[in-house]
């Protein structure tokens, strides 16, 4: 596949992203920020991203793993996770730690 | 000649803290775009040991008087050797919640401080809490930003270091008559 048509493709995926609700305006505005002097910004924020994400993934997978589960501990990691979600435009992912502490907070006064 | 701006008048250095690395690099970004210079730390405590204040002193003043070894005159040049030391540091942006020092701690610290109670502090936060955004601003904090932070806030600042930048020539001034003063006996 040619560099051209490889390019179309990922304009069509990311735009499918915005309509599907999966990337919101903030992404627009890191894309925004690329330029000849920083051609690579993208690419580094959504790799900083993907690392600091799966790191904070596996901290709530085993949080939630224990049978008493510290949910202020907990709390934590998804208020960071839907910190850094929120500054790249990661609208879904947002959403989800929002309703992840949310339940959380409700079990925790259950407990 | 300690008074000399050895900076580029035109820039201004932004000390960014957040102990987020993406926001970090983000508010960086979103800084030098705008043409500042930027330094980010990634805690309060490192903010305030690249300014030059150690964490622990409760006074910070005593602290400076017995580092200072410049004994020709002792207020005149205490100011900027200050200003020296936190390496022209014209604005502080801090993220508000942070482990250990947040920013409220950091924005109460250095309004305490004589010599850097001047330099403007900008509060950022992911949260949208009035009663914390109402303290951060009457404790000092010049703006509050939500958070994810855009370049139209960060153009806002600029108002600020202008504010900062024309008040440091009126100080520099007022120590060149103190000089001419006390160097005239």
């Amino acid at each position: 596949m040619d560099l051209a048509a490889l390019k179309t493709q990922l304009k069509n995926f990311v735009q499918s992203m915005f309509e599907e609700g999966v990337l919101d305006n903030q992404f627009s505005q890191i894309q925004a920020l690329q330029d000849s002097t920083n051609p690579n910004f993208v690419e580094e924020v959504i790799t900083l991203f993907c690392n600091d994400a799966e790191r904070i993934i596996n901290e709530i997978n085993r949080n939630l793993g224990y049978q008493n589960v510290d949910f202020s501990n907990l709390d934590s990691y998804v208020h960071q996770l839907k910190g850094s979600s929120s500054s790249i435009g990661a609208n879904r992912l947002k959403l989800a730690c929002a309703n992840l502490r949310q339940a959380s907070d409700e079990r925790n006064k259950e407990g | 000649m300690g008074m000399a701006i050895d900076r580029d008048d035109t820039q201004f250095h932004v000390l960014a803290v957040d102990d987020s690395l993406i926001d970090r690099k983000l508010i960086e970004r979103l800084l030098k775009t705008s043409s500042f210079q930027v330094t980010a730390v990634d805690s309060g405590s490192k903010a305030l040991e690249f300014l030059g204040l150690n964490n622990n002193d409760a006074d910070d003043d005593e602290e400076y008087e017995q580092r200072d070894s410049n004994t020709e005159s002792v207020s005149s040049d205490e100011d900027q050797d200050h200003q020296d030391l936190g390496l022209g540091v014209n604005l502080i942006i801090t993220d508000y919640c942070m482990p250990g020092m947040t920013g409220y701690d950091l924005l109460k610290k250095i309004k305490k401080s004589s010599s850097f109670k001047d330099i403007p502090v900008v509060i950022m936060s992911s949260e949208n809490i009035p009663s914390r955004i109402n303290r951060c601003l009457e404790d000092g904090a010049e703006e509050f930003f939500l958070k994810p932070v855009q370049l139209s806030d960060v153009n806002k600042l600029r108002p600020h270091l202008m504010k900062g930048r024309s008040k440091d020539i009126d100080s520099s001034h007022k120590t060149t008559s103190t000089r001419l003063i006390s160097s005239g006996n």
